[in-house]
């Protein structure tokens, strides 16, 4: 039996404190600790991070809400911030981006493979290509500009080797809206997988646009331009997958019940017992935010949220290699291309999408150029031998 | 296109308070107005208690991992280091790698800005420059060797090599710059190979107490290597930062 939503009604949000202390505890160890562990604190810092850009977005379009979000996102602000300030600062921030890379191909990987709609399984698959050609992408910028190897952070996990390159990933906006699931009909897990990748997506454009110019590097400031362009492509790709048509409430009830799944999916998966009490912490945190918005839901749309985000979560989704899924997707669909909604041939791309690159790429490609000839090898391309495993 | 001392050309340089003689009067009386009677605590009690605070409690950056093939082990080197710690040994083997290998990345940033810039700076062999860069990458696979002969793993990034990528954060960033000229580049490689040499000294001390002989006259030939690398690297900094100070 999967996690019953309604039976434990979490930490109440009063009672939902914070010190500056505990917002800066403790980082993980980007040597010792096992790569999903980064996985997950990356990922949920995506989730929490969704969850006050919703919540404040949802405040300009509703006056009567705005103080029980007010109340809401300043939990959640924290929580952000608990999670982030997890990551220790040996890890530069090329390293963390290689650590996002890994978080885009393995829970899309996971998230493609659970979810029931083939419309939007293939829609993952299909961003899927993309993320993981970036990681090949940083990877080689990661070997020829600090001099270091990406599978120190990978961990083995995950392979590093072109996808559908990103120098054609660049698409004319309509190219970048899909069909979105109705409401009605979709199961809870269809909506909650589609609001996990948005968050994601979305906190991965949101560092790249922090980051690139940070960089003194014009390669590198190139290759974070172009990277978070197709990032912000992808945000529109899965945000449009969301049913425009559901009410506010039901998007925030929905909100809260995946962050709910989220971090129950990480407390199930985690090694280091530190941070798997934090996760405890935070999904009592969550049921907290779950219960209040539901009472507000039946308050205001007379409906039960259990027709919303059912009686149970799903299954939690694995944080584990996706290595077969993965190459099997790339093997078959990587030559799929967009057009509209509609997942086509290489030779039936609308030429909007070629005029609109090829204008982009006129005047050279910078993740097609930092990564001519890139091999990944074990630490790095200048052993220039096989070393002995 | 621009030439090297445009770097210190006069300009409107806008961080000084005299350029801006009426806010900075204005600043002052702010400032005064909020220090009068006050207790200045200039030395940061605060936040030398809040650092020790988390000094006090921090974990380690991580750890070394155990050697994963004993076969090299048993061939040459670990027995030889009973009653020592070969961890911290292979802890600075892969400072060391993690060094060489980001060092010969930073000579690809300055390569570049010394072929750029080459009618400038006849004094300057740029095929003397990729040797350096060649030298580096060279001893970043001896050591590979080395770390191999311990049965270590030469791909692990060990708790001193990670802290390399942060130390030497600064010299990639400083080189990488576009608008760094060749003196500030050849003033960044300048302190970079200081603290090369310096490693590798101290490499060779660590080898010969661990009884790693054949080790430390490997790393002697690559500390001799770098010894000339500063002796040119600061040759070349003070011709250009003297010439750059010259009427033309």
């Amino acid at each position: 039996m999967t996690f019953a939503l309604f039976d434990d009604r979490g930490t109440p949000l009063e009672r939902q404190r914070f010190t500056w202390r505990e917002l800066a505890g403790k980082p993980i160890s980007k040597l010792d600790d096992d790569a999903f562990t980064r996985v997950r604190v990356i990922l949920m810092h995506g989730i929490e991070s969704e969850a006050v850009r919703f919540q404040h977005a949802a405040a300009r379009m509703n006056g009567e809400l705005r103080l029980p979000l007010a109340q809401v996102r300043r939990v959640e602000h924290h929580q952000q911030t608990l999670v982030n300030w997890l990551l220790g600062a040996d890890h530069s921030p090329l390293e963390t981006t290689i650590g996002y890379e890994q978080v885009a191909i393995e829970i899309t990987a996971a998230l493609a493979q659970q979810e029931p709609d083939p419309y939007l399984a293939q829609t993952y698959r299909y961003g899927l290509l993309e993320d993981f050609d970036h990681m090949y992408r940083y990877a080689a910028l990661l070997d020829r500009i600090e001099g270091k190897d990406a599978n120190n952070i990978l961990q083995s996990y995950t392979d590093v080797a072109p996808g559908r390159p990103t120098v054609v990933e660049h698409r004319s906006p309509e190219n970048d809206l899909r069909r979105p699931f109705d409401r009605r009909t979709a199961a809870p897990i269809t909506k909650l997988n589609a609001m996990t990748l948005v968050a994601a997506e979305h906190q991965t454009h949101d560092y790249y646009m922090h980051v690139g110019p940070l960089f003194a590097d014009p390669v590198a400031r190139q290759l974070y331009a172009e990277i978070a362009s197709i990032e912000e492509q992808h945000v529109t790709q899965y945000e449009s997958l969301l049913d425009p048509t559901q009410t506010l409430l039901e998007q925030w009830l929905l909100h809260e019940a995946n962050e709910t799944y989220n971090y129950y999916s990480c407390v199930q998966a985690e090694t280091n017992p530190r941070i798997k009490a934090l996760w405890e912490r935070m999904l009592d945190y969550e049921l907290g935010h779950l219960h209040l918005v539901s009472e507000l839901f039946k308050q205001y749309e007379r409906r039960d949220p259990v027709e919303i985000v059912g009686e149970r979560l799903p299954e939690p989704f694995p944080f584990e290699s996706q290595r077969e899924f993965v190459r099997e997707t790339l093997a078959n669909e990587v030559d799929l291309r967009a057009s509209g909604p509609d997942y086509v041939s290489l030779e039936e791309e609308p030429q909007s999408s070629i005029d609109y690159r090829n204008q982009l790429n006129s005047e050279g490609s910078p993740s097609e150029i930092v990564s001519e000839g890139y091999v990944w090898r074990p630490g790095t391309e200048l052993t220039r031998k096989i070393v002995n495993l | 296109m621009r030439d090297s001392i445009d770097s210190t050309r006069l300009g409107t340089n806008r961080t000084g308070m005299q350029m801006a003689p009426q806010q900075a009067k204005e600043m002052l009386d702010n400032t005064e107005l909020d220090v009068e009677g006050a207790d200045i605590d200039t030395n940061g009690q605060g936040i030398a208690e809040m650092r020790a605070d988390y000094i006090r409690e921090a974990d380690p950056l991580g750890s070394v991992p155990p050697p994963g093939t004993m076969k090299g082990a048993v061939k040459s080197g670990i027995k030889m280091m009973k009653g020592r710690r070969p961890q911290a040994f292979i802890d600075k083997l892969g400072e060391r790698l993690a060094y060489e290998r980001g060092g010969t990345r930073l000579y690809d940033a300055a390569i570049v800005k010394f072929t750029t810039f080459a009618s400038e700076l006849p004094d300057v062999d740029v095929a003397e420059l990729v040797q350096i860069r060649e030298q580096e990458a060279e001893h970043a696979l001896m050591l590979i060797e080395c770390i191999e002969q311990l049965g270590a793993d030469p791909t692990a990034q060990t708790p001193c090599a990670d802290l390399v990528g942060v130390q030497t954060m600064g010299f990639l960033q400083a080189v990488a710059d576009p608008r760094t000229d060749l003196a500030q580049t050849l003033n960044v490689l300048l302190s970079a190979e200081l603290v090369d040499e310096a490693g590798w000294e101290i490499l060779i001390a660590l080898a010969e107490s661990m009884g790693q002989s054949s080790m430390a006259a490997r790393f002697r030939e690559a500390e001799q290597q770098e010894q000339e690398h500063v002796f040119k690297v600061r040759g070349w900094y003070e011709a250009v930062t003297i010439e750059a100070g010259k009427l033309v």
